[in-house]
Formats: structure tokens, C-alpha cells, sequence
């Protein structure tokens, strides 16, 4: 088990044509993903990296039976190509691009929830169940199958997590980034109620930062309702205030959202919290070994 | 993006949003002929800065003078225009070095029988914007949310449609306005919704709103600031942006697609990613650092934007020691190592170097580095890495 993708996952790469979205379509190929399709408008009828192109989803789901979408759309058309998956009757969408209008995240997501769809991102890594599925463009082999779910709002920081989890010999069930935008499609909260219902997950590693409250929702979350252990760490403890530090939602404001606030928080809930970025991994150990 | 207080005037204006008649200018000579124009007996002189605070905020060169002042006659606005222009204001915002006033607006001064606060900024929560509203104005938001949050009514704003009239009513029986002040809040609040729909605005805030002795309201004070990722669809904002107020390296980064934050440490930091770029700065505190940036080249950083994010990094006088920490996702280990290469022989990289590399293409990469004959201390892992950069940085420092 695992949660969100998996084995059977039919993917389809909206923007395929563009560089990036060729070089992961490739990469996740490689990995071993169902990429059974792409879409790029007026590029149909074409291949590209071995699979059809397609000048719609509605196509592509058609022709190719596709259920998860892989957006690399530019931050102009992102909006309409979440808008356009989600019309075709994909479920899973999962947004890279990075630079989106937040007000434009702010039109589409009331349609991407009455839909029932679930949306990860955008400017985020992916997702990845190891050795059956990676829809993203994290590097596929610092990951090993187990037990220990990961969500995090980083990029690199979170392959940083997965590489001392593997190291440790603590296989992951499945990775998130939710991404480091204001608004995103899935918050910690959405993907714990995941975990906890997944059988293969025995622990969770959250990797938050500083800005906004998804992380102290999370730690009322695990306080209350939450049966299995969990570690964190949270970026930013020395990020001056007001100062957009890379993430368009990494920004202390008004005094709130600070890494202090957030550790607090979760120390209280019972989340072990490692104090350095080195340390993930091994504060995952001691979270199992304390168990909960 | 943040721009001046003029700029979001002339902005909301055009929503039909009321706002004082005034002038913003260059030179005390104009600012006495702005007066003049006004044609009014009492104005108002206000510093432009792209900081808060600026009425209790006072000058370093006079710290008697304040910010924002009262005027009678054009003699009077332009003495007191020129106590402003080129001198450094300094506010709660500003920090203690401050910032020169380059712009001042003169305004035609109004009372009211009210002040209001009302703000628009996008709820990571609720996943769209919310107009905050309260009777409460002409204090920061921050300090009565702390001392009487009940006093704050927030109104989730449909990101397609705006505000809803029934929306409009509930807020003036909240905020006790009279059928006239109700009346005016009708057109005045669906406004500044439609105006941070459809300028891209992350926060734009108008405290106080003054409830004038007729009813009507009026934007006394504006703040309004961009979302950058739209900047796209506004080619408009390149006339707004001033240069002037932002820090120039941080300037010359963005410029580059980098992402960079001048800190006061003495430890450079280059770092893929923003999350692990906070993380490192971390690490290198907690091993007795002090990082003196974040910088964070991106997904895809290549040998010009590699290049000049040392020549940034190395621009802070300041700099003892650098610290490159790569995890390759999307940028490939190779490429980051031939980028290294070729940017330390472009910029004469002076003083110590760590670099600490991981994933894509690893292996090649490490080689790459190894091969270059270069100065480098290479550093297996996260910890590994901030030892060796402290060090380096303690015995660059002591030598």
C-alpha cells in the first residue's frame, strides 16, 4: 500500500514538449512510471520520449485511459491546464511549475474540490511511491520502499530527508511536496488523513518552514487524531521577518509564521523535532522508537 | 513588489475609489505650487517611502521632524518639504539606518468623524482573499488583533466574483456605519475587492479609512503590494517599481532568476532550493556560524546565473568563507560542478570554499570537482559541511 499513486498509475505530462517536461517524462520512464501519455496544444499526433502526444486531455484520457496528470505548463497557462485535467475526469493532479499568479490558485482550486479531484502543488517536487511510481522530478534513486510517509513544503530539502531516511535503512510508503507557494492544493492535515489510514505507513516526517499556520493545524491534527509517530523539522529558525526567503509563502509577517512558533507547537503535540537539518532522518528513528 | 503610497492612490482612484486630492513631487519649490493648487487651508506633507510607521517615524538629520505634517500655506509646505526631501526617515519599519526621502505627497487635508481599518490579503487557509475590516483603524491591525481581536471581522472575498452585497451589509452593521456610511461602503469596499482581483495585489491596505462628517468614506492612508508571480501580465509595474527602496544586490539577483537575502553573518552561502537554502543557514548557526546570506539559484541554474551569484556572494566585503550546497533534483550534479568550475575562474574566488554535492549524477560530479585541480574542500555530508565552513571562516577570520 501506499497512498495516492501507485503500480497502476496511468500518467499523463501536460506540457511534454517543453524541456522540462521532456527530460523528467524521460526520468520517470526511467523510473519505472506508467507515463502512458502527453499533451501539448497543436503538437498532437506526435510522440515524444516514446509516448503519443495528444492536443487535449480529454484525448488523452480517451486514448490512453491516463488517471494522474503531471503538469509542466508555464505559469501563464498552469491555471487552464489544472482546469482542463480536471474537465477530462483526472483525479490526481500533480502541479511542478513554479511562478503561478496566486490569485490565479485562488480561482481554480474551488473547482478542483467540487470535483472531488485531488490537487499537489504547484511549485513543488512531486510525488513518489518508491519502486512503483514517480510523478516529479526528485531524483528516483536516493528513495527505498518502507514504511515512513514523508510531506514536506521544500524541494531539496525534503530529497535531503529521504536520503537520511534511506541511509538509516527507513524506506518511505510515499513523498509529497506540497510546495512552497501561499496557496497550495493539499495542506499536511489533508495527506496525514492519508497516512493514517495506510497500512504500510508506521511513521510520518513533516519538513515545514517558516510562514502561515499549516503547520501548527498540522500539530492540533496529530494532537487529537493522529495514531502513528511523527518527526519534524522546520526551516527558517534564523530567516529575518518580512523577508521572502525564496518560497513565495516562506515569510514571516506581523510577527506570525515563525520557526520558534511552529517547533513549540509541535513539541507539545509530540512530535519529535530535530533541531538540525542533519538530524531528519535520525529524528524519525527516535519518533518510531518511541512509538505512540 | 511594493509600491508608494501616491502610486496606490492613483491606482484606487481609478476604481473609483475616493481619495484625497493631492500631488506627489520632487522639489520644495513644487511642493509650495502643489499647495497653491489645492486651493485648500490646511494640507498634509507625507514622506513616500515603501515603509509603514512614517507618522510617528522622524528624521535622523532632525529628530523633531516628523514623517507626515501639517501645513498652512505654500511657505509653510515648502519648508517642510525640503526638511524631508533627502533626508533619512527612520520608522518602526524602517530599521535604525532608515531610508531617504525621495518623493513627498501633498494632500489636501480632511477631517472625519471615523477611522477604519480595512485591508485585503489572500487567507493561505480559506485558499482565497479576505477583506479585513475593523472600527478600530488608524492603528497598526497587528496591535488589535492582540489586544481585541473580537473587533476584527474578516470577509472571504470569491476570487472570481468579488465582494457580495449582503457581504457589504453585514460588515457596516459590524462596523456601525450610518445608512449614509453604508451607502458609500456599498461602492467603496466591492471596489478595492475588484481592484486586488484585478491588479494582482498580495495586501492592500487603507488604514485609516476616514468616515467623513457626511458619511462617505475615504482612503486617507494606501498600501498596496504585488504578487511577483503575476508580474507577467502587468508590463505596467516597471513604471511603479522604485529602485531606490530595495536593496541593489538583492536587485542585481533577481535580475539573474536568483533568489537572494543579504544577511549580517560572514559565512556565504549557495544553496539550491529555498527550503534547504533557510536549512543551511540554520546549520551553520547552530555549529557557532553566521550566515551572511540566503541564496538560492533555483531549479536550473547554469554557468551565467552559477557565475553571478558568486560575484554577488563575493561583492559582501564581508564574506569569509563560502559554502555551496547542492541536492540535484532538477539541476544535475555535472552541471552545478562545471558551473563551480567555470564561475571560481571567471570571479577569483578568494577565500575558503566548501562545497557539499548530492543526487543527480553525483558521482560525475564529485569527479568533475575533484579533477579541477581548484581549491575546494569538499564535505560528505550536511554536518561534515557546516564543520568545515565554520572552521575555514574561524581561521580566515583570526589569520
Amino acid at each position: 500500500m501506499s497512498i495516492l499513486v501507485d503500480r497502476d498509475t496511468k500518467v499523463l505530462c501536460q506540457g511534454i514538449t517543453g524541456k522540462a517536461g521532456r527530460f523528467h517524462t524521460r526520468r520517470c520512464l526511467e523510473y519505472g512510471t506508467r507515463v502512458v501519455g502527453g499533451v501539448t496544444p497543436g503538437k498532437g499526433g506526435t510522440q515524444a520520449e516514446g509516448v503519443p502526444v495528444f492536443d487535449t486531455v480529454e484525448e488523452a484520457v480517451q486514448a490512453a485511459g491516463a488517471d494522474a496528470a503531471m503538469i509542466f505548463v508555464p505559469p501563464p497557462f498552469a491555471a487552464e491546464a489544472v482546469l482542463e485535467a480536471v474537465d477530462a475526469g483526472i483525479r490526481t493532479l500533480v502541479v511542478i511549475t513554479e511562478g503561478i499568479p496566486v490569485l490565479d490558485m485562488a480561482r481554480v482550486m474551488p473547482h478542483v474540490r467540487a470535483a472531488g479531484a485531488r490537487l499537489i502543488g504547484p511549485n513543488c517536487p512531486g510525488v513518489i511511491t518508491p519502486d512503483a511510481c514517480k510523478i516529479g522530478i526528485m531524483p528516483g534513486y536516493i528513495h527505498r520502499r518502507g514504511p515512513i510517509g514523508v510531506i514536506s513544503r521544500s524541494g531539496t530539502l525534503t530529497y535531503e530527508a529521504v536520503w537520511q531516511l534511506t541511509q538509516l535503512g527507513l524506506g518511505q510508503s510515499t513523498c509529497v511536496g506540497l510546495g512552497g507557494d501561499p496557496i497550495v492544493g493539499s495542506s499536511f492535515t489533508d495527506l496525514l488523513e492519508l497516512f493514517a489510514a495506510d497500512p504500510e505507513t508506521e511513521g510520518v516526517l513533516l519538513i515545514g518552514e517558516i510562514g502561515g499556520n499549516a503547520e501548527e493545524q498540522a500539530a492540533e491534527y496529530i494532537a487529537t487524531r493522529f495514531p502513528k509517530p511523527v518527526a519534524a523539522f522546520i526551516a527558517g529558525r534564523t530567516a529575518p521577518p518580512g523577508k521572502r526567503m525564496g518560497h513565495a509563502g516562506a515569510v514571516i509577517t506581523g510577527g506570525k509564521g515563525t520557526a520558534a512558533d511552529k517547533i513549540k507547537v509541535l513539541n507539545e503535540a509530540g512530535v519529535v523535532v530535530a533541531d538540525s537539518p542533519a538530524d531528519m532522518g535520525a529524528a524519525m528513528r527516535r519518533a518510531l522508537d518511541a512509538g505512540r | 513588489m511594493k509600491i508608494h503610497e501616491y502610486q496606490a492612490k492613483a491606482l484606487l482612484a481609478r476604481y473609483e475609489v475616493e481619495v484625497p486630492r493631492g500631488e506627489a513631487v520632487e522639489t520644495p519649490g513644487a511642493a509650495a505650487e502643489a499647495f497653491r493648487r489645492l486651493n485648500v487651508a490646511r494640507a498634509v506633507v507625507k514622506a513616500q517611502i515603501h515603509a509603514g510607521g512614517r507618522g510617528k517615524g522622524t528624521f535622523a538629520e532632525n529628530p523633531a521632524r516628523r514623517g507626515v505634517q501639517s501645513v498652512g500655506s505654500p511657505e509653510e509646505a515648502e519648508q517642510t518639504a525640503a526638511a524631508m526631501l533627502g533626508k533619512t526617515l527612520v520608522t518602526v519599519q524602517t530599521g535604525p539606518q532608515g531610508r531617504v526621502v525621495r518623493r513627498v505627497l501633498v494632500e489636501a487635508g480632511c477631517a472625519g468623524r471615523r477611522e477604519l481599518y480595512l485591508g485585503l490579503v489572500v487567507d493561505r487557509n480559506r485558499g482565497k482573499p479576505v477583506l479585513i475590516a475593523s472600527a478600530e483603524g488608524g492603528v497598526e491591525i497587528e496591535t488589535v488583533a492582540a489586544r481585541r481581536p473580537e473587533a476584527i471581522f474578516h470577509e472571504p472575498v470569491d476570487p472570481w466574483a468579488g465582494l457580495r452585497g449582503f457581504q457589504v451589509r453585514k460588515l457596516a452593521k459590524k462596523l456601525g456605519l450610518d445608512a449614509a456610511g453604508e451607502q458609500s461602503a456599498a461602492a467603496f469596499l466591492p471596489a478595492l475587492a475588484r481592484c486586488f482581483l484585478e491588479q494582482d495585489c498580495s495586501l492592500l491596505e487603507i488604514n485609516p479609512t476616514v468616515v467623513a462628517e457626511d458619511g462617505t468614506l475615504l482612503a486617507l492612508d494606501a498600501k498596496i503590494n504585488f504578487d511577483d508571480n503575476a508580474a507577467y501580465r502587468h508590463p505596467e509595474w516597471t513604471e511603479l517599481r522604485d529602485l531606490n527602496e530595495e536593496e541593489p544586490t538583492e536587485v542585481r539577483a533577481q535580475a539573474a532568476g536568483l533568489s537572494y537575502v543579504k544577511l549580517d553573518g560572514n559565512i556565504g552561502c549557495l544553496v539550491n532550493g529555498a527550503g534547504l537554502a533557510m536549512s543551511t543557514m540554520d546549520l551553520i548557526m547552530l555549529h557557532g556560524g553566521k550566515p551572511a546570506n540566503f541564496l538560492d539559484v533555483g531549479g536550473g541554474a547554469d554557468v551565467p546565473q552559477v557565475t553571478e551569484a558568486f560575484r554577488i556572494l563575493l561583492s559582501d566585503a564581508g564574506v569569509r568563507a563560502v559554502l555551496v550546497n547542492i541536492f540535484g533534483g532538477i539541476m544535475r550534479c555535472t552541471t552545478i560542478a562545471e558551473a563551480l568550475i567555470a564561475a571560481y575562474q571567471t570571479v577569483g574566488v578568494h577565500v575558503p570554499l566548501v562545497v557539499r554535492l548530492e543526487g543527480t549524477e553525483v558521482q560525475a560530479g564529485r569527479e568533475i570537482l575533484a579533477k579541477s585541480g581548484l581549491n575546494i574542500i569538499a564535505a560528505s555530508d550536511l554536518t561534515d559541511a557546516a564543520r568545515k565552513v565554520v572552521a575555514a571562516c574561524n581561521a580566515a577570520v583570526s589569520a
